[in-house]
């Protein structure tokens, strides 16, 4: 029991939490990341971390508003213990970080400021600047620093995961790993293996996530068998800048600070948008959400970017979706908040925001699907049992996943700030729980396995290694890359269409063959860099065929997943009368929607391809209800609705299902 | 502007193989930055003449310079190479752009430097509070919005070696914490609990390899990408050495 430790893969957030709880708790930690740790892709994490706070409790906020409008934001995909837990969790994790020194803005007297972000009315979220997530990472990364002092956390950086060790009944007992730089493969027997390795935005080529985003490692315990779930929403945040390497975010702070989104009324003005007059200026998303304006949710206000451009012509540049993000007007005072966010763009731009308003386009951000992960229930709470070795734990017993890795806490779209949240409570939650599975262990340990398990596990990923490297075939593995980008950013953002997504998905199918063929230009072993990208290639290709056969199957709009020829045609009428007929019919479709639809996928593996299946949803906490967010019409999609579902207990909260 | 850009990088195999130069030509597009021409590099790894190479190893992970992985000396001066656009280089230098990697760390491989030294550097100066548990024991005191703006600039130090690299003292002989090491020692000492273990830092910063160990050249500052005070840093720890040294002193 004494010699057990745990191996967490990943040192963004939600890994380096999990690292300090553990350790804090005396297990010991082995911990494996690409790069290190404190330049893991968290540290691009602008806006800021919500949490219920004294300031919005006093206008009636509370931690159940908190879950309301994280589970309405994620169009009620999200199974809602998880997300009660971790809002319950929010103020003291926030006042943790802030006891490790994170260096928040300060209102007057000092407390923590904060800001309103997407999806909520109440201004919960918390920053440093406008580089929350890189303050938040700093601060752990201190705390893990502090245990690798003393001994009770060793880091492997520069190493990549190559797969777990499981035994003959399909128990995880490690992991294996590839150093970076000399190309040695080795394994660290374990009993619990922690995934904490955030997103796959390299699946669209060019996306706002990291270079060390391909979604490898949860590719490779997908392949040794843990379901990957809800695959197919992947967030277009509305706010970006395009480069050649990659794409930028724009935080949403900016929009929380009071920056606002326009275009110029008439299609193809080209003057310089500092010298178009207000009363020529479009605010779309104010005329449109007159409750929410600038602050819809992303995929609302991605969506409505995309009307405005492509149906009304409206983009500031041909051909792209391209809107302006205006803070030119505001005192400098909430500049200075946004000082961060303001730099990138000016350096990479070469424009000052401070004077002219902002170009942006929307961009691939985050995975609100990842690796499947169980929860256990707590009936008196309605939360979580702490503790519990459900928590978090994947289909494979021993494999856990926690932070963008996993599906849970989003649901069909994520709210600006929630994920900081997400990854912290997850990597904090999940400590008692891998402690309670290792002390259940009944039949031996990974200390018990023999070396064979191990010395073959090394062998085969070895074989595998030299095989890749020999492979000398025409196929060039980054114009792979760029046809699988392309191909995804194409058909599987935005809007999507069954025709296209057919394609896609046959697309791939003739990526993977033809990958079969690549050929190496580094055939070396020593930091060779061609041969990780290959590999990882593979593990892109194989979740990106989850997330266009996921989306090809689902018939419907849901939160990030739009598909129009699935759209419930809007009440338009003018009388009264008809208009409540029309909302009536509106709610059948939609309840008719919801029995069809309002389930998890859960991609198996196989090598022909992803079997799909579908859970059920745990809404016992929020009943179901029309996203509308206010919407002109809205009002009376929600009275009928209201009326449909008074004292039809069984339609509005559907009976929890673990 | 030019339709073809040419690239010199300094490549190296392997730590204890030598140095060679290769040239690129790489076709312009508008808003291009070095890490985009290491990415088409990869791509077709073919020199000039026609030669086929190995794709060139470097760093790179957030290209918003704000994890610090991409560091490297770009036409001589050290910065990160997602930042580094190519418009603004061949203004600096129109005929060339040179990449060559860091030269106070020993290469890993072509633009791939090994900077562990500069992370065993926050362990030696305690860069970290120290909390009794991380139990919820709610808010913390209140902290002057000046105070804030204190740390904030200070807390953005991404550890990415520009500062050591141009500092005269820092080399793979001595053993100098270097700027960005000393200056998160103040920002903790600063710390209202942080600062509670200051005596820790200080020894530290009084040991061999310490503040005595600057030179005050500062060149430093010059090219931190983020501004980071490092001269205030640095002043601040000698001033906070010294007086540790009389008040040890007074009490013994």
């Amino acid at each position: 029991m004494a010699d057990q430790k745990v191996v967490v893969i990943g040192g963004g957030l939600a890994g380096l939490a999990c690292s300090m709880q553990l350790a804090e708790s005396g297990t010991k930690v082995q911990l494996v990341s690409l790069v290190p740790v404190k330049r893991s892709h968290s540290v691009c994490a602008q806006g800021g971390i919500n949490a219920v706070n004294d300031s919005t409790r006093k206008e009636g906020d509370s931690e159940y508003l908190h879950l309301d409008d994280t589970v309405y934001g994620g169009d009620f995909l999200a199974n809602q213990p998880p997300i009660k837990e971790m809002c319950d969790w929010g103020p003291g994790i926030i006042d943790l970080l802030d006891r490790m020194g994170v260096p928040f803005n300060r209102t007057v007297e000092g407390h923590r400021d904060q800001r309103r972000f997407g999806g909520t009315m109440f201004k919960r979220t918390a920053f440093a600047g406008a580089t929350t997530g890189q303050q938040l990472i700093y601060a752990l990364d201190e705390q893990v620093r502090f245990w690798e002092s003393k001994g009770s956390i060793e880091k492997f950086e520069y190493y990549d995961f190559l797969g777990p060790v499981l035994d003959d009944k399909g128990v995880c007992r490690g992991a294996v790993i590839q150093n970076l730089f000399d190309m040695q493969v080795r394994t660290l027997p374990a009993d619990v293996l922690v995934l904490a390795t955030g997103g796959c935005g390299l699946v669209f080529g060019r996306s706002t996530m990291s270079m060390v985003c391909s979604g490898s490692a949860c590719a490779r315990v997908h392949r040794a068998g843990v379901g990957y779930a809800n695959g197919e929403f992947i967030q277009v945040h509305p706010t970006a800048i395009p480069g050649t390497d990659k794409l930028r975010l724009m935080s949403e702070s900016a929009r929380g600070e009071g920056g606002r989104v326009w275009v110029p009324k008439k299609p193809g003005d080209d003057r310089d948008p500092v010298n178009i007059p207000t009363d020529e200026r479009y605010y779309f998303l104010e005329e449109r959400y007159p409750k929410y304006g600038n602050l819809v949710p992303r995929d609302i206000a991605t969506r409505e970017i995309f009307s405005v451009c492509v149906e009304q012509g409206l983009s500031v540049e041909q051909d792209k979706l391209c809107v302006y993000l205006d803070v030119s007007e505001l005192p400098p005072t909430t500049l200075h908040k946004l000082d961060g966010i303001l730099e990138i763009y000016e350096k990479f731009q070469g424009v000052n925001p401070r004077e002219v308003p902002m170009k942006i386009f929307p961009a691939v951000h985050y995975s609100m699907g990842g690796l499947w992960v169980d929860f256990e229930k707590n009936e008196q709470t309605g939360g979580l049992v702490k503790g519990s070795v459900r928590n978090q734990h994947t289909s494979v017993p021993g494999i856990f996943a926690i932070g963008e890795a996993d599906y849970q806490y989003h649901g069909a779209n994520r709210l600006g700030a929630n994920s900081l949240l997400s990854c912290i409570f997850t990597g904090m939650f999940v400590a008692p729980s891998l402690r309670n599975y290792l002390a259940g262990l009944s039949e031996g340990t990974a200390a018990d396995q023999p070396a064979s398990l191990y010395e073959k596990a090394a062998a085969d990923h070895m074989a595998e290694h030299e095989a890749l490297r020999n492979m000398s075939g025409p196929e060039n593995p980054y114009h792979l890359h760029n046809e699988l980008g392309d191909v995804m950013t194409r058909n599987c953002t935005v809007i999507r269409h069954n025709q296209p997504l057919t394609e896609t998905v046959e697309k791939i199918i003739e990526l993977i063959d033809r990958y079969k063929s690549i050929g190496l230009a580094d055939q070396g072993g020593w930091t060779n860099q061609n041969l990780i990208f290959a590999r990882s290639l593979a593990d892109m290709l194989l979740l990106a065929r989850n997330i266009a056969q996921g989306a090809l199957q689902r018939d419907e709009c849901r939160g990030a997943h739009e598909k129009p020829d699935f759209r419930i045609p809007a009440p338009d009428a003018d009388s009264p009368a008809e208009l409540h007929k029309q909302a009536k019919e509106w709610c059948k479709a939609f309840k008719t929607k919801n029995d069809k639809w309002l389930k998890t996928t859960v991609a198996e593996y196989s090598a022909d391809g992803p079997k799909m299946k579908y859970e059920p949803v745990d809404l016992s906490l929020v009943p179901v209800r029309p996203r509308t967010y206010g919407l002109k019409g809205a009002e009376v999609i929600e009275q009928v609705w209201q009326e449909m579902t008074a004292g039809d207990a069984d339609s509005s909260k559907p009976v929890a299902t673990k | 502007m030019a339709s073809t850009i040419h690239i010199q990088v300094k490549r190296q195999d392997g730590p204890d193989k030598s140095a060679r130069f290769e040239t690129f030509d790489i076709d312009y597009e508008p808003g291009m930055n070095c890490t985009t021409l290491l990415q088409r590099i990869a791509a077709t790894p073919v020199t000039t003449d026609g030669k086929q190479t190995s794709p060139v190893a470097y760093d790179a992970c957030c290209l918003e310079e704000i994890c610090g992985a991409c560091t490297m000396v770009v036409n001589g001066k050290v910065r990160q190479a997602c930042t580094a656009l190519v418009d603004d280089l061949i203004k600096e230098s129109p005929d060339l752009i040179t990449l060559a990697p860091m030269t106070k760390f020993s290469t890993v491989r072509d633009l791939v430097v090994d900077r562990r030294r500069m992370f065993e550097s926050l362990k030696r100066v305690s860069a970290w509070v120290e909390l009794d548990d991380y139990s919820d024991r709610g808010a913390s005191a209140l902290v002057r919005p000046e105070d804030q703006e204190e740390a904030y600039p200070m807390s953005r130090c991404m550890t990415c070696g520009c500062c050591v690299e141009a500092c005269p003292q820092f080399n793979e002989k001595s053993d100098f914490l270097g700027p960005q090491a000393i200056t998160q020692a103040i920002m903790f000492n600063e710390h209202p609990v942080g600062g509670m273990t200051a005596t820790k830092r200080l020894t530290a910063l009084m040991e061999p390899g310490g503040i005595a160990d600057c030179g005050n050249a500062q060149a430093c500052v010059e090219v931190c990408p983020k501004e980071v005070p490092l001269l205030r840093g640095l002043a601040k720890a000698g001033r906070q050495t010294t007086l540790h040294a009389i008040k040890s002193f007074l009490s013994k």
